[in-house]
């Protein structure tokens, strides 16, 4: 507690109306700790206390009203165990729920002068408030995020809200954490008015110079909640309903939705005390109990926010920004990029072999922008600028000016190697070329180019313009500076980058090729092919592992092993899953195109071919459920370990981002370093012994994890700060 | 074990458990009364001689709340020392009132008692009452809630039951129940319904289709495919069941129970009773078991709770003459007929509730009385009566005629 701090400036006017200012000194947002809540104690403290007060404005001195918690102070206690008796850990839950209640029951009538964003616990302070009008301005808005990561409204928001609007009608807002514009936010009753900004605190003055209340609604007896109470039967239905929606969603995997359901279900049922009582234990139960908030906070906020400002990025070189980029090949790939390239004002010049290939390489392009104009998200002049940037091409010569040339032609060490010596031919020296490829070696790769320090890797994910990550690849070769203007070409694209070392399938594919690779292997094993389906779907990948190769085809996959096979003879080991793509594959089953792999596709969707059981009979006992689920996590988790301890990986961070924005690994985990941080080392080296137990060796944990559990370590250290 | 006796049952014709049944426009209370005055009556019952009255009512609130089974004694002019209870496991309830009846008999606590179960459908819905598994989202997510039906497509699914399978089940159903009213089979149990200035409302179960064939059933649609698909029920099975590829929704109106109003009551005691009021016993009532079950998949108990009432009355089930099962939903009746190896012969031979409906707390009751009645007509001597139950239980009753 550190009371010195004054985060909210006070005034009171001849009228006797204070305006609490929210201006947290040093900062550029305001955000809430403990500092803020002392702050506002003092402020609520002395409008009710001195008489010559008749009311209070609450607004903000910056641009944005309040962002909410500050999670990077939260991340200072991601590792820190919490072994606080239950009394004291409720205490400093409910710190902030308790701040806001005295708002509301201070006496006087206060009013939220919603000027700019109000985020979290910032707009929960403003449902506090007795009155609340809002800055009609772009860009501000409100809302209630905290479900998206993995943690609930603990300032009251899952209490107020259904007393204000309805409970069906905040279920939305709770469970899926929208933020809504003054226009929505009104309509919704989120706020009660909107002002232009200049007229905002006069619009809230004259409020608390009219009739104002100092009693919330759900304070005055015989309050009945609109719409009515959750066993209402008007609305208990709704409640069976988005109960199962939610389970069937989460699969059990995010506490949180559950907790907010619990919050209204329970909570509304009590007078507004108790509710918030609730409230405050099923926060202080999922931040506590369980490690996917602090997971997901950790990954999906702090370390990804750490990657885009360029955590790898080696310094003293001057920032890069590309003009004119060279992008060779123009197929599903090289169109997307040529796309987001473009769509960050980059001229781009789209070469393919023939004209024909190039204008189809632009033709995705317009696709996908016009989509976005039928749908009303885009002006067709902007989209119109957005296309005359892309130039089909055939011409080599036109990338003499070229800043960055990506080059993402069929995944052929021949073919590419014929690119990179065209290419060298042409651009200028300091012009970096980057690579696409899922899996080909950067440094055999370079090995075609005279200049191997300026070539790297840039692997994008399909569809470019959707996919978020890009994994940065580092050659043997590749030299600083070219490392720190690939990392300045990715952020100038708005994607976020993990940065690699170079080895076969780097991390991603590797990573998700373990998965994939261990439960085709299964179905050899016996295990029923729905069970492993749905026991990954349960696990959290997006979409089971036979569907998914059925989808990408098992042709590509047999045709890729033989590749690896012939380009790596004293290296190549084939898979668990090899022989049985082989099998499919001579039974002409070459996956989804052609209607026929570990599926049957037919019109009314895809059923399991049955002729499947018959390759592979079904084991007489099948595994359980949850050791299904077990193996599929943990063999990419420890396939994570083993990238870790062969120097692929620079840091925890990088997997975990990659991972999750990449291929698919479950959200809720924080990435695989993050999970195994969070069962703790020791129990995932136990759990994994017990999996290798039952399934095989390939689940038994490298020396790197043993060692760390005997040291009593873990990936992230005490928090995430590199 | 004190032997205790079944001396005599009656019930209500079931009525459509709709605004438009015949039933509808009588209250809870008068319609419990029907069975308790035909056995006061049939009997000559000086009614203080009852230790106790037990009525099963799944939905106990609003008119059918508050101890319903009271109000109908006192209503039935029961002599006003007779205490009651309303009791609630689901569906297994008239049943399970049955065994609370005669659970004291056995016990030397009592000599004369009556089991049995009320619910009006029609004026108290189905899930009125609320409750924890659905409602409350912690509940919900720990028991991996899911409507029934979805659980009796689940089963289906996990058999491998086919839709003709079902529909062949349902009709066979309405045939027999047709049979049974047509050979008069049913007029001892059933009390015919009158309201208070005297007028019949109802005097045969009023949902029995005899024309209903296979192929009439064929033009159904599945009542369960959005509810499993577009609500995420399926999903939700599936997180219990993953080894299912996919849940086929094959259960419909015609091939589940029918919605219904009705009432049964059923009278029994000891030796020492039957002595005293000249009653006859007709059947000893020689185990009854309750199990429970994975509350997901719900429907699949009353096998689990037959073995055990069998183990109770060290009996195996070729020891048993006839089988009772309730027809909750097709599927759950192959599924018995097919764990305990049960000819279709000797399993439901009068119908049940998907021709004549399911009036949930009364059904029990009811059934238990229906093949009393038919191990007499065609001269058979054991019967097993067993409900699934809601939640993930089953109960189950073995009788012998004395």
């Amino acid at each position: 507690m550190n009371p010195s701090i004054e985060v909210i400036r006070m005034a009171v006017d001849a009228d006797g109306v204070a305006t609490l200012t929210i201006d947290y000194p040093g900062k550029s947002m305001n955000v809430i700790d403990q500092s803020f809540m002392d702050s506002l104690s003092v402020c609520i403290d002395r409008v009710a206390s001195d008489v010559a007060i008749r009311g209070a404005i609450i607004t903000s001195g910056k641009d944005a009203f309040v962002a909410g918690a500050d999670l990077l102070a939260m991340e200072a206690n991601l590792d820190s165990v919490d072994n606080d008796p239950p009394a004291v850990a409720f205490e400093k839950y409910a710190s902030l729920s308790r701040a806001i209640r005295r708002v509301e029951t201070c006496g006087k009538p206060v009013v939220a002068a919603i000027n700019g964003i109000a985020m979290g616990g910032g707009f929960e302070l403003c449902l506090g408030c007795h009155w609340r009008v809002m800055a009609d301005a772009p860009g501000v808005v409100v809302g209630l995020p905290e479900v998206q990561v993995g943690l609930l409204p603990g300032g009251g928001g899952t209490q107020r809200l259904p007393r204000m609007i309805g409970i069906m009608a905040a279920m939305p807002w709770l469970m899926e954490g929208k933020s809504a514009n003054p226009a929505a936010a009104l309509k919704a009753g989120l706020v009660n008015a909107l002002a232009a900004p200049a007229e905002l605190l006069s619009v809230a003055k004259a409020w608390l110079m009219g009739q104002p209340t100092a009693t919330q609604p759900w304070d005055v007896k015989g309050f009945k909640i609109p719409g009515g109470g959750p066993t209402d039967a008007r609305v208990a239905p709704g409640f069976v309903v988005a109960n199962t929606m939610t389970l069937a969603a989460t699969n059990g995997n995010m506490p949180a939705p559950l907790a907010i359901q619990s919050c209204l279900y329970e909570g509304t049922q009590l007078p507004i005390d108790k509710g918030l009582r609730i409230e405050t234990k099923y926060l202080l139960d999922v931040a506590t109990h369980s490690p996917v908030s602090r997971s997901m906070i950790r990954t999906l906020f702090i370390n990804k926010g750490k990657a885009e400002k360029g955590m790898h990025r080696p310094a003293g070189f001057a920032p890069f920004k590309c003009r004119k980029l060279g992008m060779i090949g123009a197929g599903m790939m090289g169109g997307g990029i040529a796309l987001v390239a473009a769509q960050r004002g980059i001229e781009v010049v789209l070469i393919d072999r023939d004209a024909e290939a190039a204008e189809r390489g632009k033709g995705h392009a317009r696709k996908v922008l016009s989509r976005q104009v039928e749908k009303g998200r885009m002006a067709q002049d902007k989209a119109d600028g957005i296309l005359a940037r892309i130039q089909p091409a055939t011409d080599y010569e036109l990338l003499r000016d070229a800043d960055m040339v990506v080059e993402a032609v069929f995944e052929d060490r021949a073919i590419k190697a014929e690119v990179t010596k065209r290419l060298d031919a042409v651009l200028p020296p300091t012009c970096v070329l980057a690579t696409n490829t899922s899996a080909l070696p950067i440094s055999l790769l370079a090995k075609a180019s005279a200049r191997p320090d300026r070539f790297i890797g840039l692997h994008f994910f399909s569809p470019a313009d959707r996919m978020p990550l890009v994994e940065v690849i580092r050659g043997q070769d590749t030299s600083d500076s070219t490392l720190a203007q690939a990392l300045d070409f990715v952020a100038q694209l708005k994607k976020t980058p993990i940065v690699v070392n170079d080895a076969r399938g780097f991390f991603t594919s590797r990573f998700i090729g373990a998965f994939i690779d261990d439960a085709i292997g299964m179905v050899a094993e016996g295990i029923a092919p729905a069970l492993i389906e749905h026991c990954a779907r349960q696990a959290g990948m997006p979409v089971g592992p036979l569907a998914i190769t059925d989808e990408l085809s098992i042709e590509l996959s047999v045709h890729a092993g033989q590749a690896q096979a012939k380009e790596f003879p004293d290296t190549y080991q084939p898979g668990r899953s090899v022989p049985v793509l082989q099998r499919l594959y001579e039974l002409g089953r070459l996956g989804k195109k052609v209607g026929r792999g570990f599926y049957d596709h037919g019109e009314q969707g895809k059923r399991i071919w049955s002729g499947l059981a018959e390759l592979y009979p079904l084991r007489a006992e099948q595994p359980q459920l949850r050791d299904l689920r077990q193996r599929i996590l943990y063999v990419q988790a420890l396939d994570a370990a083993k990238a870790m301890a062969q120097g692929v990986l620079l840091s925890p961070a990088d997997g975990d981002i990659g991972a999750i924005l990449g291929v698919g690994f479950p959200a809720y985990t924080g990435g695989p370093f993050c999970f195994i941080d969070g069962i703790g080392l020791p129990a995932f080296v136990a759990e994994a012994d017990r999996l290798a137990e039952l399934f095989g060796e390939h689940l038994r944990p490298n020396d790197l994890l043993r060692e760390m559990a005997a040291k009593g370590q873990t990936f992230y250290g005490r928090t995430a700060r590199a | 074990m004190n032997e205790t006796f079944i001396f005599d049952h009656a019930r209500t014709p079931r009525g459509k458990g709709k605004p438009d049944g015949s039933l509808h426009e009588m209250t809870p209370v008068k319609l419990a009364r029907v069975p308790l005055v035909a056995l006061r009556e049939r009997n000559h019952l000086d009614t203080r001689e009852l230790s106790d009255v037990v009525m099963g009512c799944v939905a106990p609130v609003g008119e059918q709340g508050g101890n319903i089974a009271r109000m109908a004694v006192l209503d039935a002019d029961y002599d006003q020392s007779v205490p009651a209870i309303q009791i609630n496991r689901y569906c297994g309830s008239g049943l399970e009132a049955v065994a609370m009846a005669a659970a004291p008999v056995m016990a030397g606590q009592a000599d004369l008692a009556i089991g049995g179960g009320i619910e009006m459908m029609s004026r108290v819905p189905m899930g009125a009452d609320g409750g924890a598994w659905a409602q409350d989202p912690q509940m919900s997510a720990k028991t991996h809630f899911v409507m029934q039906g979805i659980s009796a497509d689940l089963l289906a699914s996990l058999r491998g039951h086919s839709r003709r399978d079902l529909d062949s089940y349902a009709a066979e159903s309405h045939r027999r129940a047709a049979r049974a009213w047509a050979e008069g089979r049913f007029d001892a149990a059933v009390v015919p319904v009158t309201d208070f200035i005297g007028l019949t409302l109802l005097a045969r179960d009023e949902t029995i289709r005899p024309d209903t064939t296979v192929d009439t059933l064929a033009a159904l649609k599945p009542a369960f495919t959005d509810m499993g698909t577009k609500y995420g029920y399926d999903a939700v099975a599936q997180q219990v069941y993953p080894q299912v590829e996919r849940i086929e929704h094959l259960h419909h109106a015609g091939n589940s129970s029918g919605i219904v109003d009705g009432a049964a009551a059923v009278l029994v005691g000891n030796a020492a009773a039957a002595q005293r009021l000249q009653l006859k016993p007709r059947a000893r009532i020689r185990s009854f078991a309750a199990i429970g079950s994975e509350p997901t998949l719900m429907l699949d108990g009353p096998a689990k709770a037959a073995r055990r009432a069998l183990q109770r009355a060290g009996m195996a089930a070729s020891d048993i003459d006839l089988w009772e099962l309730n027809e909750a939903f097709s599927s759950v009746v192959l599924t018995m007929m097919e764990e305990l190896n049960i000819p279709h012969e000797r399993m439901n031979v009068n119908g049940g509730a998907i021709a004549m409906g399911h009036p949930l707390g009364a059904t029990g009751a009811m059934i238990l009385g229906t093949v009393l009645d038919e191990l007499e007509r065609s001269g058979k001597s054991t019967a097993l009566v067993s409900l699934c139950v809601a939640a993930g239980m089953g109960s189950a009753m073995v009788i012998e005629r004395v």
